[in-house]
């Protein structure tokens, strides 16, 4: 009997890589599910916080299909490397601060390195030419091939045959003449194949895989990035750039003000390591400080966040400051008028 | 037999999956493992995650504001 062989399919969660990891799986090879995280995916997260999300069934897509498939899947947390790739993209980045390109490359990367180290022969996306304007085009396919060094052990089952052959093709692994030809923006040969596989209940993700090709993300990224002279960020960060209304009321510091009673309970999870406001004498959201705040920067927040309480027409609101060590003290302002918001604070 | 707890309290999923399945591969079939997490959204995701990698759920219980999860390592 010949040797079965064992590839690891790249799972965004999506429905192309559902496909691939299927048609392959159909030519009787063992296939396992890689995930990556790199801390943008839009899986899980933003259910936990908007309460209005949170009524909505929640599943991690990446999940959901490794169980649709019967197969396993690894998730691999890339937080930390991730950060190089989005830094200094060699490629360049999207219509937002999407590194796609590049993206794509490390994954592939990472994928090959896993194979290496876990026994597999081979690797497995759901890429098709012409699908995605940055990263999925005739002329990035053996780009990302090379750049990762996976080169001929990474087949793309969607559309290998407009390819050249790889290493599974050459060796029998796979039949090529079962594989296809997809290719541009359409996605209704992967509506029909899913169909013939009984699929119905896939994500459609509107963008891509991550908040980085969200423009407003991406603009309070950049903001971040500014503010602190220099490309970094962490963890905490980037979550908090998916909460909130975020006010750059100086180049030292920015307010973020919860929209919704959900966000409020978020962000009390960081008032250990921000200093935040909330309103006392009238209901209101409450507010996070990032930066440095003299004074009258406080004071300035604080008439901020009263013209977003409940008390924006009062005469004074009072306001409670909350340091880190959870000193507290009040201060009674009178809200900003609507005309005195200026625009740009808003990110 | 002892069981290991992972603290994945403050962390959004996928995070509580991606430390459950750390901790997992080192420890022997058949040991317990038990994920304390605040994000409710891991009371699907680790057992998601525990059914297709073979290992088995023994309990999901809220308590106030913490999902515990306590799973059975499978062998492979
Ligand atoms: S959308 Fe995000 S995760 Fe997907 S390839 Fe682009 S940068 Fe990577």
């Amino acid at each position: 009997m010949t040797q079965q062989r064992k590839a690891v399919a790249l799972i965004s969660g999506g429905l192309d890589s559902l496909l691939a990891a299927r048609v392959v799986q159909e030519q009787g090879v063992h296939v396992e599910g890689i995930n990556f995280y790199t801390g943008f995916c839009v899986e899980g997260h933003t259910h936990a916080i908007r309460k209005k999300d949170r009524a909505k069934p929640k599943r991690n897509n990446a999940l959901w299909v490794a169980e649709q498939l019967g197969m396993k899947l690894h998730i691999v947390d890339i937080i930390e490397e991730y950060k190089q790739v989005l830094f200094n993209p060699k490629h360049g980045y999207g219509a937002n601060l999407n590194p796609c390109l590049d993206c794509k490359i490390f994954m592939v990367k990472k994928a090959h390195e896993w194979i290496q180290e876990n026994g597999f022969d081979f690797i497995i996306t759901g890429e098709v030419i012409g699908q995605r304007p940055m990263s999925q085009r005739k002329d990035t396919m053996p780009v990302i091939a090379r750049d990762s060094g996976a080169t001929n052990l990474l087949l793309r089952p969607l559309c290998a045959r407009n390819l050249p052959e790889t290493l599974p093709e050459q060796e029998g692994w796979v039949d090529r003449e079962q594989l296809f030809d997809f290719s541009g923006r359409t996605r209704k040969p992967q509506m029909a194949l899913a169909e013939k596989f009984g699929f119905d209940d896939y994500a459609q993700p509107a963008g891509g895989c991550c908040f980085l090709t969200d423009a407003q993300y991406s603009v309070k990224l950049a903001d971040l990035w500014r503010a602190r002279g220099e490309k970094s960020y962490e963890m905490d960060d980037i979550m908090l750039l998916k909460v909130g209304r975020h006010l750059r009321l100086s180049p030292d510091f920015k307010l973020i003000i919860s929209r919704e009673e959900g966000e409020g309970n978020f962000m009390q999870g960081y008032r250990n390591q921000y200093v935040s406001l909330k309103t006392t004498s009238h209901p209101g959201p409450m507010a996070l400080v990032d930066g440095v705040v003299s004074e009258q920067d406080l004071q300035l927040a604080a008439r901020v966040l009263a013209r977003y309480s409940k008390g924006k027409t009062a005469e004074s609101v009072e306001v409670e400051i909350r340091d880190m060590d959870a000193n507290t003290r009040c201060l009674k302002v009178a809200p900003m008028g609507p005309l005195e918001i200026i625009p740009e604070w808003i990110l | 037999m002892s069981r290991m707890v992972v603290d994945c309290r403050r962390m959004l999923c996928p995070m509580p999956v991606i430390k459950v399945q750390n901790q997992a591969v080192k420890m022997a079939p058949g040991e317990e493992l038990e994920a304390v997490c605040t994000d409710p959204g891991a009371l699907n995701d680790i057992p998601a995650w525990s059914r297709i990698n073979g290992h088995e759920v023994l309990e999901t219980r809220t308590e106030g504001a913490e999902y515990i999860v306590v799973i059975r390592v499978g062998d492979s």
